[in-house]
């Protein structure tokens, strides 16, 4: 070593110490003068400022096996991203919001050392990964808490991920509870902890068959793992004794292929690859030389065959591996057992698993297809919603009105209008619905008094002009309200859903719907059939001039019922906008749907309409059901189907008879 | 069809504004001569307009600051801004229009990967010279295109491992609209989680139309994911409104973002702002910026930003790539001298601006940026909380997930190639895939 | 003999030619490519493409204004003949990249090879890369020109079959049109389909083999082809009005019924008409998308067919050219005020900015078109020929008001 390299390995060191006793100097306090869980939060700060899933294991479980009564409150404040580092010496303090400052609370004692700053303070945000192992391991200490919503907590917390650890404390709080509901969700989870944890077989059985026939997803996601097998390979013609093992392949059964036989042998390092296209093709190039590959000429190597030819000759030289032959796979494979093999270890657990999955199954389709029918019910309700008011318009009237998905839309934002003004979103609502009928009602008359009744005797023509009233009002709603959707947003009674178990469940605001169809399907039939208006709405249908000479005034009645499909559609917008999504492109997604909705079911008959929404609704989740990855794919067959429908009915499903029909 | 007219109009509103703008900027830096033109091609009607038109306002508003500091190369600069109607044919009419008739020297524009496909042959004809600001699908390194939103390594990779190692995802759903940039991404990212020993059994992959409303049956097959004990996560690549529809059936299931957490690639405040995100807090977004990034220069941008559009409009990811895009080229055209496409690209190389969220952006010979990826927590108020900020990630044009592209490279100083197939060491094609 | 009786029986048609010949010649003297640049190459596409418009147009007025079915679908027919052309014009123009770049591989490339790298280069942007079925032919140019026509044809024969089989008319026919536009825009919009999903094919405009030809000069090529097909078109749709077919299908249009119970078969005239429209429709979307340079599913949407009797109905259905004058009038408008260079028009407490109302003008214009002047813009032609309305006192002559009753009454 050269002195001048002594010299800076000397100068290295004294700056070395230097950084230490700089680093030291900008610590303040040392740690005797730290609380206890301030202490212990220094001696991980790096590990908490580094904020990852991976590593801060540690630091958890240092505060929460620590026994101080400060740590789980230091824990729980960290979980609710209330914690902040002052930046000057990296002390931890917990946030306490009030009357719009933030103080900063000593995590030892709980008292107030100031008021939080933003360029002083930095606050953590621990993700959600780090959040739920601070709530694993806040449970010892919530499930005995008085706080009921603590216990559920912890359970929750549980459930999402648990450990060994929690059987034992979860155990030893069942006991003292008291709340009924809780106490049965502990002891749903001690059981379905047990299965994973308890050590002892027997117990776990047990648990396992105690779950016969129950589909909560807790169940299956604790027993499908149990079962969970992979396959593999060994030479001889018994699998080890060790394994458990779930079943014997035979290659060249349903179950494993040839090719798929070798593939695992090769994967296992048993046997010699295949040679693809593509080896051929690197051993080739890497053996091109002079313009030839052996005795063949490169510009000759453009077909598969020459190439093949070309390798063999290679392989023949022992140049490149040969591919193994027919003959040789076949003796490989029959040398070989594979099987499938349990993770878990006991065979008469995975026995009871499966039973029990096996009871499950049953009930699963059973609750599936419930749920299924539901969605398709809620569905239909939809279309037969966004339908109803062209049954009337177009059903009964015959006036094709293709600015109908406009008066939807229009419905939508009279409900986010009126929520601009009314905070309250129940109150919101009942006013706005009112309002949608009103408005779109004016709307309706407006547009028959001004268009539509000069051309009751030319339908084509009626419908281009309807046309230009929806890119019109379509065009006018975005210029009005921007073409983002807007917020309209139901009240909280509407929120969350209706669920039967883990697996049916519908929304409360697709049931509000079913309600509402159901509301308008019984308010069409009073009307029409019940009311003076319906009387003299079908006979002004059925022959305007003879009820005109029975002292019916038609015009007076065809802007009345136009009026009143139309203030239908209005409504049907505050379900739909309360449903989906509020924009300017809403009532075009449905007047296709609606227009055949209404020509599938039969013209003039709200009974028609009903069958082609509930038609159109089944079918569509039913290709949904049958392909799931592509929702696309249901909505271009279902139209198809439509179309092929109409050509063989084209009266639709419910077909009128006698002289209405030739309206 | 006469045209001067107008041509006459437009330059005289233009004229208009900054003699209305004199009183309040200093005399010294008023640009003189022969104003450089900048197109501005996004979408001012049709669906596309609410997304672009914001993009439209972030570019008048760069240009309005630049001409208060006297301009580029002592000249001022004038926008001309046209209206592709959100109509794909007419983004390459307009372009042709930009470049040929109104003489522009660069354009900032485009949203949708479709409209940047049409207007790609168009540019790469006449060479002219655009900054695209959105993030996409990669796959794609056109010399006359300048990408300054993130490829998919810089969003989508990063956030999938963020659902891998910090959240502990072992099963994914990745849902999206059907078109080319979900496609894509899924594929990427299928084929990604696969090398990261995630079984294809537990990738669920499912594509629904624009605007689709009924989510009902779709939340509940993801839901029916986790059966067999894993944790689920969903990748959303959903586009625009429908994402109202999905996160209210999200909502109405019950589903919080500790069971099942959802990352959306197309969420951001803008999209957020037509919602009631009180059911959502805690889902996820993974993007380059977000509002709430604490730095100085930020709090500047959002402070003129407000400025300049109004007190409740925000800002957002592909506001940032204008800013960032824009910057560049002003210093490019700086440095080269002239407006000139061919010298302004080489001098494009190297170019660095700050980020708005720390750090710099720098562009790389690829044609794409240096850019640091955040993961954002929603919060009640429609911003995210950004929980993880990673370095500057260089943006890759050529993923490396897919075997197909894994031996693509692009270097245009260097090779003078986007799409250069290192295998075989030839220039795959000079022009790029429509 | 009979073509100087067709002609001189319709001097319209001659007129029309020599104004189209007229304006071709006129843009080609002007352009940038072979003229003097005083029309613009992007402005010369825009003509060319109204060409095609106009082309569709007729098609639409001879279904619609001649035969009175109000098809909302012929945009379908026009996209399909649009998707034909540009397989081979993609796989083509790929072909020529990917043969270009493989010619310095190690080895030669197999046919497999090429055939491959092209597919990764086509539908790699999808995420993809093994050719569906439908591109079976996309390497044949002749035979991908003879879909133009079949594909569309044979869609339009096999839907209008059905259709008039079953009796479905009027309104009926009409939603049942758009449902089926409908459906294949949605069957498009997936990427199973296997044609680019809503990417849709692009880089059209790039001929391939023409790689030198500048987009100027081909823009006038296109144009031509576009102006030749149109001025056929017309031609054709002319001689198919003229004569007794003609008499037969506006018969049917006026009141089926009687057609029938006179003995004609109406279902076989209304299936020629319908089929022989939608070649009309795949023809003008050959020629239009490689102008275009991209189409994509968006361009079958309903509402682009519904724009498309728009057109026909504000130019005056019933007579040929007032189909193409509304087509040319309300697209070129259209590009016009979407063009943003409209000025704004200041009304004091409120700007209109056009690129937001022209929409809600033109709904409003299109009502009171409907309302007001059934007979569109070609009703002015009928002031000019002072082709005076008889008095009949209050008695109708025909169900359809936007037709040329009295001089269809006399032939």
């Amino acid at each position: 070593m050269s002195a001048s390299s002594r010299l800076a390995l000397f100068c290295a060191l004294v700056w070395l110490s230097l950084l230490v006793l700089i680093a030291g100097a900008v610590r303040p306090a040392t740690a005797q003068d730290l609380g206890p869980v301030q202490a212990l939060l220094q001696d991980n700060r790096q590990l908490i400022e580094e904020s990852s899933r991976r590593s801060i294991g540690p630091a958890i479980d240092a505060l929460g096996s620590s026994g101080l009564d400060r740590a789980p409150v230091f824990l729980e404040a960290w979980q609710a991203r209330s914690v902040y580092q002052r930046d000057a010496d990296g002390l931890f303090f917990i946030g306490s919001e009030a009357d719009g400052t933030n103080l900063a609370l000593d995590v030892d004692t709980g008292e107030s050392v100031g008021e939080i700053t933003r360029d002083g303070f930095t606050q953590l945000r621990p993700n959600g990964g780090i959040r739920s192992m601070i709530g694993a391991a806040l449970v010892q200490f919530q499930l005995q808490d008085p706080d009921p919503d603590r216990r559920r907590g912890a359970l929750q917390a549980i459930a999402r991920d648990a450990e060994a650890s929690h059987l034992t404390a979860l155990r030893g709080s069942i006991e003292s509870e008291e709340d009924p509901a809780i106490r049965a969700a502990k002891e749903r989870l001690e059981r379905v902890l047990t299965i994973t944890f308890d050590p002892d077989e027997t117990a776990r059985i047990n648990a396992i068959d105690g779950f016969s026939g129950d589909i909560g997803l807790d169940v299956r996601a604790t027993l499908n793992p149990l079962v969970l097998t992979r396959s593999e390979v060994v030479p001889g013609g018994e699998p080890p004794a060790t394994r458990n093992v779930a079943r014997v392949l035979e290659p060249g059964s349903d179950s494993l292929t040839i090719d798929e036989a070798y593939d695992q042998l090769v994967a296992a390092r048993l046997a010699p690859a295949m040679v693809s296209t593509e080896d051929i093709r690197a051993a080739l190039i890497a053996n091109i030389s002079d313009g030839s590959v052996g005795e063949f000429a490169v510009a000759d190597l453009d077909t598969d065959e020459a190439r093949l030819a070309a390798y063999q000759a290679l392989a023949a030289q022992g140049i490149v591996p040969s591919s193994p032959t027919e003959q040789e796979i076949a003796d490989a494979l029959a040398t070989h057992t594979f099987f499938e093999s349990y993770a878990e270890r006991s065979s008469a657990v995975t026995d009871a698993a499966n039973a029990t999955l096996q009871s499950i199954e049953f009930n699963l389709i059973a609750n599936r297809s419930l749920d299924f029918t539901l969605d398709a019910v809620s569905l239909a309700s939809i279309y037969f919603l966004a339908a109803i008011g062209l049954a009337i318009t177009f059903g009964v009237m015959g006036v094709i009105n293709m600015a109908h998905g406009e008066f939807i839309m229009l419905g939508a934002y009279t409900g986010y209008v009126v929520q601009l003004f009314v905070p309250d979103y129940t109150l919101s609502i009942i006013i706005a619905l009112p309002l949608a009928f009103a408005i779109t009602f004016a709307a309706g008359v407006a547009m028959e008094r001004l268009i539509i009744r000069w051309l009751y005797h030319r339908p084509l023509e009626t419908l281009l002009a309807t046309f230009g009233i929806s890119i019109a009002l379509q065009q006018l709603a975005k210029n009005i309200f921007g073409t983002q959707a807007r917020p309209f947003t139901a009240p909280d009674w509407l929120d969350g859903a209706f669920v039967l178990n883990d697996v049916v469940a519908i929304s409360y605001i697709r049931i509000a719907i079913f309600v509402l169809a159901l509301i308008f399907l019984a308010i069409f039939l009073f009307v029409m059939n019940k009311t003076r208006l319906g009387l003299e709405v079908r006979a002004v249908t059925q022959n305007p001039r003879m009820a005109a000479s029975m002292g019916i005034n038609p015009d007076k009645i065809n802007m009345l019922t136009f009026g009143f499909g139309s203030g239908i559609a209005g409504i049907a917008g505050i379900a739909i906008g309360l449903f989906g999504q509020v924009t300017t492109e809403l009532g075009q997604q449905y007047i296709v749907q609606s227009f055949m909705t209404v020509v599938v079911g039969g013209v003039g008959n709200i009974f028609g309409t009903l069958a082609g929404a509930t038609m159109i609704g089944g079918l569509q989740k039913g290709i949904e059901w049958l392909n799931p990855s592509n929702t696309l794919a249901a909505q271009t067959y279902m139209i198809l189907f439509i179309i092929l429908f109409i050509q063989f009915r084209p009266r639709g499903i419910i077909a009128l008879r006698g002289r209405a029909a030739d309206m | 069809m006469s045209k001067k007219p107008f041509m006459m109009t437009r330059r005289g509103a233009l004229g208009l504004l900054a003699t209305t703008a004199l009183p309040f900027t200093p005399l010294r830096a008023l640009a003189q001569g022969e104003p450089i033109k900048i197109g501005i091609l996004h979408s001012l009607s049709g669906t596309m307009a609410i997304s672009e038109t914001t993009l439209k306002d972030t570019m008048l508003m760069l240009i309005e600051q630049q001409n208060a500091k006297g301009g580029v190369l002592g000249r001022p600069l004038e926008a001309v801004v046209v209206d592709p109607a959100s109509d794909w044919p007419l983004f390459a009419e307009k372009a042709r229009e930009l470049i040929s008739v109104e003489g522009v020297d660069v354009m900032f524009g485009c949203w949708t990967s479709v409209s940047r496909k049409s207007v790609l042959p168009v540019i790469e004809e006449l060479n002219g010279l655009l900054f695209y600001p959105v993030q996409y699908e990669g796959e794609e390194s056109s010399k006359n295109v300048f990408y300054t939103g993130a490829a998919p390594n810089q969003q989508a990779i990063p956030a999938t491992d963020y659902f891998l190692e910090e959240l502990g995802v072992e099963k994914f759903a990745l849902l999206g609209t059907d078109y080319v940039y979900p496609r894509t991404t899924n594929n990427i990212l299928e084929s990604y989680l696969q090398s990261k020993g995630i079984a294809a059994d537990d990738i669920f992959v499912n594509y629904t139309p624009f605007g689709h409303s009924d989510w009902s049956s779709i939340v509940a097959d993801v839901v029916a994911l986790g059966a067999d004990g894993q944790k689920v996560g969903v990748i959303s690549t959903i586009n625009g409104d429908a994402n109202i529809g999905f996160y209210r059936e999200l909502a109405a299931a019950g589903i919080s973002a500790d069971d099942i957490p959802v990352v959306a690639f197309s969420v951001g405040e803008e999209e957020l702002s037509g919602l009631d995100t009180s059911n959502l807090v805690g889902h996820l977004a993974a993007w380059n910026y977000f509002q709430s990034a604490d730095a100085p220069i930020n709090d500047e941008f959002v402070a003129a930003w407000k400025a300049f559009a109004g007190d409740s409009r925000v800002t957002n990811d592909p506001m940032e790539a204008h800013y960032i895009g824009f910057n560049m080229w002003v210093q490019a055209v700086e440095q080269a001298g002239t407006t000139d496409v061919d010298a302004v690209r080489d001098a494009m190389y190297g170019q660095t601006v700050p980020n708005l969220t720390g750090g710099t952006a720098e562009m790389l010979p690829n044609h794409h940026l240096t850019k640091p990826v955040l993961i954002g927590e929603i919060r009640g108020d429609g911003q995210f909380d950004i929980i993880s900020q990673t370095e500057e990630v260089p943006g890759d044009a050529w993923t490396d997930y897919l075997p197909e592209s894994a031996v693509l490279a692009s270097d245009w100083p260097g090779l003078g190639c986007g799409m250069y197939n290192t295998e075989t060491s030839t220039c795959v094609q000079l022009e790029s895939n429509y | 003999m009979m073509e100087r009786t067709f002609l001189a029986r319709n001097p319209s048609v001659l007129i029309f030619i020599a104004l189209l010949a007229l304006f071709t010649l006129a843009v080609t003297v002007l352009s940038e490519g072979l003229g003097t640049g005083f029309v613009s190459t992007a402005m010369v596409k825009t003509l060319g493409m109204t060409l095609c418009f106009c082309l569709i147009a007729i098609a639409m007025d001879l279904v619609w204004g001649y035969c009175g079915i109000l098809s909302l679908g012929h945009f379908a027919f026009f996209g399909l003949g649009g998707y034909m052309i540009g397989m081979w014009l993609m796989y083509a123009r790929t072909e020529d990249i990917v043969i270009a770049s493989l010619a310095g591989a190690d080895l030669p490339p197999t046919e497999q090879e090429i055939v491959d790298a092209i597919g990764t280069q086509i539908f790699g942007v999808v995420g993809s890369s093994e050719f569906p079925w439908v591109w079976a032919f996309a390497d044949s140019l002749l035979i991908q020109l003879v879909l133009v026509v079949a594909v569309p044809g044979l869609l339009a024969l096999v839907f209008g079959w059905l259709a008039f089989r079953s009796r479905v008319t009027g309104v009926y026919l009409s939603i049942l049109t758009q449902a089926m536009t409908l459906a294949l825009a949605l069957y498009l919009f997936q990427n199973d389909s296997g044609l680019r999903g809503n990417n849709g094919l692009s880089g059209l405009q790039n001929i391939p083999g023409m790689a030198d030809t500048p987009q100027s000069v081909l823009s006038v090529w296109f144009l031509w082809a576009s102006a030749v097909a149109l001025g056929l078109g017309y031609m054709f749709a002319a001689w198919v009005v003229s004569g007794k077919f003609g008499s037969v299908i506006r018969g049917i249009r006026d009141d089926e019924a009687r057609v029938r119970f006179l003995g004609y078969p109406v279902e076989a005239y209304k299936l020629f008409v319908f089929t022989i429209t939608a070649v009309m429709a795949g023809i003008g979307g050959a020629l239009y998308y490689p102008q275009a340079g991209i189409i994509n599913p968006a361009e079958v949407a309903p509402i682009a067919s519904i724009y498309l009797a728009v057109w026909v109905a504000i130019g005056g259905r019933g007579r040929l050219y007032g189909a193409v004058i509304g087509a040319a009038f309300v697209s070129l408008l259209s590009t016009w005020f979407t063009g943003g260079r409209v000025p704004d028009v200041d009304l004091g407490f409120y700007t209109i900015e056009w690129v937001s109302w022209w929409q809600v003008a033109l709904g409003v214009s299109f009502v009171l078109v409907t309302l007001f002047a059934p007979r569109g813009i070609g009703g002015l032609f009928d002031l000019f020929i002072n082709r005076r309305t008889p008095d009949r006192h209050g008695a109708d002559l025909g169900p359809d008001t936007g037709s040329l009753r009295e001089k269809e009454a006399e032939t």
